[in-house]
């Protein structure tokens, strides 16, 4: 098999899971949930943005693998789309995956959307048809401080910070889930489908005996007249779509970052040809710049210190008319590798532009001259400068992300505003192989072992590293925002840096770099 | 000599005056009235005088007088053919940029000129004063005074004659004020086919070769082009000597127009003189590189044409659309409102003589036509291919109007074969429907690429990625 036809296999598979998981809860939850003259959750995110424009989803295939495969995308769909010209978080229950309850995974995903909003400035939209959280795992998902709780903090604080908090009322919002309209700044319920209540029916009736219908405890008649809970009635969901879309109207559109933004070129490249470059063996290397060449507008890339450090590719280029730096990895990274980044990092914090990471990383170099060399102080300052720089950062791992690799090149931890997988990366502390024969070292240290007794001893170890260092893996754990295809790239990260262009830009205050 | 043309017109006939005159080093004068003021070709002139209306030679002479012009042309339509402008001019010393009264009387009678052109060899179609005989029918009843498909009525048998006569009349009459009507042999697929004539004071006269006209809808011409797809080098060169007969016979001085008729059998026949500037000169000049409203001012003044005959030849292909408010999706029916967007199409071979801009109002006081769309290419197809083109680009927001039909047209095969006559639309009904394949909605292209167009923050304007159509991750 070519290059090509590996990656066109790679992206086919990737194309099945999102199929899949469009699905929802299956066949016949999605017929009873139509059934109720319910609209799809995709279909209501479809009727709510502006016509011709992109949605971006994140984390599609969340919960992937886990939960016995029975929360599809964990039950929430969430993505920044447009409505009215501006660009919003959307936040959306599946009520046919188990009446759209929150597993563990779904509390992340639904934490995750809120904070990519509050680093955008992005007005929220919450879709709510959730019965609350998932019960058999609510040790997982209620108390701690990143569980279900923090949702209601995000709004609190979001709708202080002046980021609107809408939410449409569309099914069942129970218990806790009756906080999100009701610390939302405008709210709409649909007549006869929407509820809001603490407590429902069942528990009412076990509590004082009294008898009431849903919809005279918590319907939209309730709400809209008596309560006050809800502020917009809607007939169906068609309706409260509109509403939301009326709602927008009013919403002042946040003040842009002043960036010099040039029209927008195609690279000269094709994107699709990415397919050809990256090599169908994971240990083979190849040069980062084909990658950038297809990414950037009109393939023009200024690179900055091509002679120097080599083994780290930086340079200025423009991403559908916004400057960018970016780093892409050509190799393990060495003191002088690390020193170029620590560099370039800093002009782009001085010129205030968004950087954009590449990851394709094994680690820092290791051994004694390098030790000596003081490569755990340079690969320290790479890390500092990373992680201070207050620009809007941008990840995405295009083939390994390993070790301290991973912190050098912005990994999840360092905040990146978006963090993207291609379907044949890989992440793990460090490669299967490496760690198999690191921990063989040391069990040769204690005894012999024929070369057949070190390969059972090895198999599992590398097992284990192939499932779990794999894209999916990553994916269903949230480890990232989603599993894109590289042709994609250029089209995901130019509008993740767009959004960012909502929030103005913060002053970039380095620590003390270990000289 | 002329210093000063005052123009008793409108819209893009009178701002492609302006151009010439302009050119020429020549002041102009616009008249314009109360629904005009705010109009395009107000704003093409450094002079302008208001009118009660466009057809009033009285007061198209008092304001030629009041603004100091010495000459008057009246483009097309209005009173461009009605020899009481150009009497009221000879009888105020101010030169009519166009033929003689007496010229442009005979030739507005569709009767006289007919018996003119008989005298003078020219082939005219079978006419009669009274009942044709019956195996003569169908035959069309047409208004003497008339022109554009006013007053006409088709006749397939001699029981209906009376009735369509009577019709017609009432329609002459409220439309030209001259009730009177003759009966013609109505040829039932005919290409049309008109030669542009010139002729100076001296008496010399040329064609400028012919102009297909054939593509029309309900008698008006929509789609026009130069070369004609059925003439082959003789018969043009028969018609062309045909054309310069006719207009001798009538004393020609100025730009005219000899209208003819093609019947398939490869017999011509003279229909009408036109004594003014056509609608669709422009492709004449694409492929010849003459100005014809250069070569009118000229001729008026007194000169010579500035080619003779032999000197005069056609390269490459040019064609035609009229860009008309109306909507052919609904019987045609003109359509009113405020251009709201306006994006014309530009680029190589691509002229366009506009009356509109962005904002102007398109109202139900005058003809429809916002624009003429005009390419040139060095051959037929390449025209068609640039066409398709130039409509796809062309956006016109907030007043309905027929560019996708005229795509559809355009881009058919049975234009594309160039077999076609003045029977064209019939044949192809489909065509008055909204296709599919319609021009890749430019419109809303446009109108998402104006959405896009955000201010960043250093107010320059770019398209952003968030207005760059419906993409999906998953």
């Amino acid at each position: 098999m070519s290059n090509c036809e590996t990656m066109q296999e790679l992206v086919s598979e990737l194309r099945g899971k999102l199929e899949a998981v469009k699905k929802g809860g299956g066949e016949a939850a999605v017929q009873r949930h139509k059934g109720r003259g319910k609209m799809l959750v995709r279909e209501r995110i479809e009727a709510l943005v502006d016509p011709d424009t992109p949605f971006l989803e994140i984390s599609a295939l969340a919960a992937n693998g886990m939960y016995n495969d029975e929360a599809p995308s964990a039950g929430i769909v969430t993505g920044t789309g447009v409505i009215q010209g501006q660009q919003t978080m959307i936040i959306a229950n599946d009520a046919t995956v188990k009446g759209g309850t929150y597993f563990p995974i779904t509390v992340k995903k639904h934490l995750r959307a809120q904070e990519i909003a509050l680093q955008n400035n992005l007005p929220c939209v919450y879709l709510v048809d959730s019965g609350g959280a998932f019960l058999p795992l609510q040790a997982e998902v209620f108390p701690d401080r990143e569980h279900f709780g923090r949702i209601f903090y995000n709004q609190a604080t979001m709708s202080a910070a002046g980021i609107y908090q809408v939410a449409a009322v569309l099914g069942s919002c129970t218990a806790g889930g009756a906080y999100v309209p009701a610390m939302s700044d405008e709210a709409v319920i649909v007549r006869n489908q929407g509820t809001i209540f603490l407590g429902g029916p069942p528990l009412v009736k076990a509590a004082t005996g009294e008898e009431v219908t849903a919809e005279e405890l918590g319907g939209a008649d309730v709400h809209c007249r008596i309560s006050g809970v809800a502020d917009h009635c809607a007939q169906n969901d068609a309706d409260a779509m509109r509403i939301v879309r009326e709602i927008f109207r009013s919403i002042p559109a946040a003040k842009r970052r002043p960036l010099q933004v040039s029209e927008p070129e195609d690279p000269h490249y094709d994107p699709k040809t990415i397919y050809d470059i990256v090599p169908k063996d994971r240990k083979q290397s190849y040069d980062i710049r084909e990658i950038i060449y297809r990414i950037v507008d009109a393939s023009w890339f200024h690179e900055f210190k091509a002679l120097y450090g080599q083994t780290l590719v930086c340079g200025f280029a423009r991403i559908w008319g916004y400057p960018v730096g970016i780093l892409g990895n050509n190799g393990v990274l060495f003191s002088e590798s690390a020193l170029k980044a620590t560099h370039f990092i800093e002009l782009c914090c001085q010129r205030n532009i968004p950087i954009v990471f590449l990851q394709n990383i094994t680690g820092y170099m290791v051994g004694k001259a390098f030790e000596r060399g003081g490569i755990a102080k340079d690969g320290a300052k790479m890390v500092s400068a990373v992680a201070n720089a207050s620009v809007p950062k941008f990840t995405v791992v295009v083939g390994g992300s390993y070790g301290a690799g991973n912190y050098g090149m912005c990994g999840r931890a360092y905040d990146p505003r978006q963090l993207w997988m291609w379907p044949n990366a890989r992440i793990s502390v460090m490669g299967g192989e490496q760690a198999a024969r690191v921990l063989l070292q040391v069990k040769m240290e204690q005894k012999t072992m024929s070369p057949e007794e070190q390969e059972e001893f090895m198999r599992p170890i590398l097992e284990k590293y192939e499932a779990e260092g794999n894209a999916y893996y990553s994916t269903a754990r949230l480890w990232d925002d989603g599993v894109i295809d590289p042709v994609d790239t250029r089209m995901v990260l130019a509008l993740g840096i767009s959004a960012a262009m909502n929030k103005p830009a913060a002053e970039t205050k380095f620590g003390v770099f270990r000289m | 000599m002329i210093n000063k043309v005052l123009v008793a017109n409108r819209g893009e006939i009178a701002i492609r005056i302006f151009q010439t005159l302009r050119e020429m080093g020549i002041e102009s004068v616009a008249v314009f009235t109360e629904a005009d003021a705010a109009a395009l070709h107000v704003r093409s002139t450094d002079q302008t005088e208001k009118i009660e209306n466009y057809i009033d030679p009285g007061e198209i002479i008092r304001a030629a007088q009041k603004s100091g012009a010495d000459a008057i042309h009246p483009g097309y339509g209005f009173l461009s053919e009605s020899p009481s402008l150009s009497s009221a001019c000879e009888s105020a010393g101010i030169i009519f940029i166009g033929p003689h009264t007496k010229t442009i009387q005979s030739m507005g009678d569709k009767l006289e000129s007919k018996r003119l052109m008989q005298r003078a060899g020219v082939p005219v179609v079978p006419t009669w004063d009274g009942n044709p005989p019956e195996s003569e029918f169908p035959v069309l009843v047409k208004a003497v005074g008339g022109g554009g498909g006013k007053g006409m009525r088709l006749v397939d048998h001699p029981s209906q004659l009376s009735e369509a006569i009577s019709a017609a009349s009432r329609e002459a009459r409220n439309a030209f004020g001259d009730e009177r009507v003759f009966i013609e042999k109505y040829l039932r697929s005919p290409r049309h086919i008109e030669f542009q004539i010139l002729g100076d004071a001296h008496g010399e006269i040329i064609h400028v070769f012919e102009r297909e006209c054939s593509i029309q809808r309900r008698y008006q011409k929509i789609i026009e082009e130069t070369p004609s797809p059925a003439l082959a080098p003789q018969l043009r060169a028969r018609m062309g000597e045909a054309a310069v007969a006719a207009a001798r016979a009538a004393d020609y001085v100025n730009a005219g127009t000899v209208e003819f008729v093609l019947n398939p059998d490869g017999h011509f026949y003279f229909l009408e003189m036109n004594t003014r500037l056509q609608v669709e000169h422009a492709i004449t000049e694409m492929t010849t590189g003459l100005d014809l409203v250069r070569e009118q001012i000229l001729i008026a003044g007194g000169l010579h044409l500035s080619r003779t005959q032999s000197e005069l030849q056609q390269t490459g292909h040019s064609i035609e659309c009229r860009i008309y408010a109306e909507v052919p999706e609904e019987n045609f029916r003109p359509d009113t409102g405020v251009v709201a967007v306006y994006r014309p199409p530009s680029g190589p071979g691509i002229r366009l003589d506009s009356g509109i801009q962005e904002g102007s109002e398109v109202g139900f006081h005058y003809d429809p036509m916002l624009a003429k769309l005009i390419v040139w290419a060095s051959s037929r197809d390449a025209a068609i291919e640039r066409m398709k083109r130039a409509l796809s680009d062309f956006v016109v927001l907030g007043v309905r109007n027929n560019i996708e039909f005229l795509h559809r047209v355009i881009s058919s095969e049975e234009y594309r074969t160039g077999k076609f006559d003045t029977q064209f639309l019939d044949r192809q009904p489909d065509l008055l429907n909204a296709s599919t394949n319609d021009i890749p909605p430019a419109a809303r292209i446009v109108a998402s690429l104006d959405r896009l167009k955000t201010t960043s923050g250093s107010g320059q304007m770019f398209t952003d990625v968030w207005t760059s159509g419906a993409w999906r991750n998953s």
